[in-house]
């Protein structure tokens, strides 16, 4: 902020806070990962991938929630979940004016946005994590709104789908933060009794408390290609151990080889995937009704490890 | 300075050198030198009281990680009997970090399960200075998975700078080993009491503190990322963590008044370090009055108060 920024009354700075907010709609845009100068209508067609290195762009929730969803009958909920301060944490600022600042860059109240709707007619409930606000991290609202969209998933029994990209849990919201881990793995552990699917999908970067609960815990679990996905970041493990990491190391490929996740799939195909991994698994519900030919659907069965055993 | 005293007990300690060494003339028994010694003690004891009564939430830190402040090993002779380990998570090996067993409690077979710092250098390495790794968390399951088919209750001692971050923790899931205890501890069919004897560290904590009933000692903290770490990230330097430290409220008064925890065990006076045995005889005393609160309820009314209390964190 310059001086003359700090001299004007807040009225006046919240304009300049908006403005600085917008990205110049140009028309070409920079790859971060290979430098290509893209034509922004070739990216924004390619679901924010770009088209020379396949690398996946950082998008917002909403951009998120539009590109995954069925266009028809999306709406949001529980957009009425506000962050509180409850310790009036403050170090250099007051955690107070940080949110202020975050709500008004990103346009969200708050880390998370979640919507109901469809994924190719399918009725799905579907959060998306914000990382521009706070890096994502999960406070009370986060956590709230999380449990009760999830709450409402497994009232209606319709899948749950979230997207997260997060750096953990929000210091400023202390222990209120990290028992939004134990909150948030309680319902989903609810959600598992019932059997409502629950799929979490890991976006670029996934730390922390929410890598340590609701990141870990889907009946499935994907990652977008090249995500970062850990509980401890690079630089706290390179310096507890004195090392070089390997390459690759804690990226969604790490993670797959070493058993974490299902599967890798790209945003392009994110929508496909997860629509065909849902409607089977909700076949499974439907089972008592007689028309239903589940048996069609099924996969080959590979491995029974039953007839092994014996 | 002496080791055995924090920065801010110093004036403490050289009560008691003073005290040491009166003792040591005194031998002759002069009556003025144990008067003299009796005033000291006094004088101590007041120092002592006006000291603890005003710590900071940097000072407690420092309490909570005291060099001679009492481990889960040190607890489980004197607040159970009878105690049996149990090892590993029969999957990949025995972590260390994380000691569990069945023990008894006044009579009562128990689970207990605790995070353990070790104390002379060797017993540190070997305890991974009490940073579980994933089969730390998977063994702590397996052990409270055979809690409930045996209809035991389960007691967890919370006492970890956090899980450990390292290349083998991630490979093997750190991650997932936490929050499938998060998960699986929230409908754990059987009471579940958690303590917090020392330093709860953030998630490698609470992948053993999520129960029915949450109580942590006078002088123990517990944060959602240490005050160094905090400091860090915010004014890019540890030399803050006592602001970081204050603004996060680790201590058990800030935490009780949040309503975080549900209760807080009275350390005797200087540090649960000066009478271990006070200390476990008053942990003992409580965990005998919850369990025997938890067991007059029925089990899915518990279950169900477990999962509301759950969802009430932040409201």
């Amino acid at each position: 902020m310059s001086w003359i920024d700090r001299i004007l009354p807040s009225g006046v700075r919240k304009e300049t806070g908006e403005r600085r907010s917008t990205v110049p709609e140009g028309l070409w845009k920079k790859c971060v990962k290979c430098d290509a100068v893209l034509y922004r209508p070739d990216v924004e067609n390619n679901d924010d991938v770009c088209p020379k290195c396949d690398h996946h762009m950082r998008i917002s929730a909403r951009r998120r929630l539009a590109i995954f969803l069925d266009a028809e009958g999306r709406e949001e909920i529980l957009a009425d979940i506000e962050p509180i301060d409850r310790l009036k944490f403050r170090d250099k600022k007051r955690y107070r004016d940080r949110i202020s600042a975050a709500q008004k860059a990103t346009g969200e109240k708050d880390a998370l946005v979640a919507m109901r709707g469809n994924l190719q007619g399918l009725p799905v409930v579907c959060v998306a994590f914000e990382f521009a606000f706070h890096g994502g991290s999960m406070g009370y609202a986060v956590g709230e709104k999380f449990t009760r969209a999830a709450q409402l998933a497994l009232r209606e029994r319709i899948p749950m789908v979230c997207f997260s990209a997060s750096g953990g849990a929000r210091m400023q919201e202390a222990l209120i933060s990290l028992m939004q881990m134990a909150k948030t793995s309680a319902v989903i552990e609810r959600m598992k009794v019932a059997g409502v699917p629950y799929v979490s999908v890991m976006t670029d970067p996934i730390y922390g408390g929410v890598s340590a609960s609701l990141a870990l815990l889907g009946d499935i679990n994907v990652a977008e290609p090249d995500a970062r996905a850990g509980f401890a970041g690079p630089n706290i493990i390179e310096q507890t151990i004195r090392q070089k990491l390997p390459k690759g190391f804690q990226r969604s490929e790490f993670l797959l080889e070493h058993g974490a996740i299902d599967m890798i799939v790209h945003r392009n195909d994110m929508r496909d995937t997860l629509a065909r991994l849902l409607s089977k698994l909700t076949n499974f519900d439907l089972v008592a009704d007689p028309e239903a030919e589940i048996d069609d659907e099924k996969e080959p069965v590979e491995f029974i490890p039953d007839e092994q055993d014996d | 300075m002496n080791p055995n005293y924090l920065d801010f007990e110093q004036p403490i300690a050289e009560l008691e050198v003073k005290i040491e060494e009166l003792q040591l003339v005194g031998s002759d028994a002069d009556i003025n030198i144990s008067e003299e010694i009796r005033t000291l003690r006094e004088k101590s004891a007041r120092l002592t009281e006006k000291i603890f009564t005003n710590l900071s939430a940097w000072d407690t830190v420092k309490v909570a990680r005291h060099p001679q402040r009492p481990y889960t090993l040190d607890y489980l002779p004197r607040v159970f009997t009878d105690f049996d380990e149990l090892h590993g998570d029969r999957h990949f090996g025995d972590d260390h970090a994380i000691v569990g067993g069945i023990a008894r409690l006044r009579g009562r077979p128990v689970m207990v399960i605790g995070q353990e710092k070790g104390r002379a250098v060797r017993d540190k390495v070997m305890r991974n200075f009490g940073m579980p790794k994933p089969e730390g968390y998977r063994k702590a399951l397996r052990l409270m998975q055979m809690a409930e088919r045996f209809k035991m209750p389960v007691i967890t001692l919370i006492d970890t700078p956090g899980a450990y971050p390292g290349i083998d923790s991630e490979e093997r899931g750190i991650s997932e080993a936490i929050a499938q205890n998060l998960a699986a501890m929230s409908r754990l069919a059987t009471p579940v009491v958690c303590v917090v004897i020392g330093e709860g560290s953030s998630g490698g904590a609470l992948g053993i503190g999520v129960g029915d009933h949450l109580v942590m000692l006078q002088y123990a903290t517990y944060f959602v990322i240490s005050p160094e770490g905090c400091a860090n990230i915010i004014w890019k330097s540890t030399a803050n963590a006592p602001d970081a430290a204050a603004a996060m409220g680790v201590t058990s008064s800030v935490l009780q008044e949040l309503g975080i925890i549900d209760a807080t065990i009275p350390e005797p006076m200087g540090g649960a370090h000066r009478d271990v045995d006070l200390m476990a005889e008053r942990i003992q005393a409580h965990l005998v009055g919850q369990l025997e609160r938890l067991e007059q309820i029925p089990l899915e009314e518990m279950l169900e108060q477990r999962y509301q209390r759950l969802m009430s964190y932040g409201n």
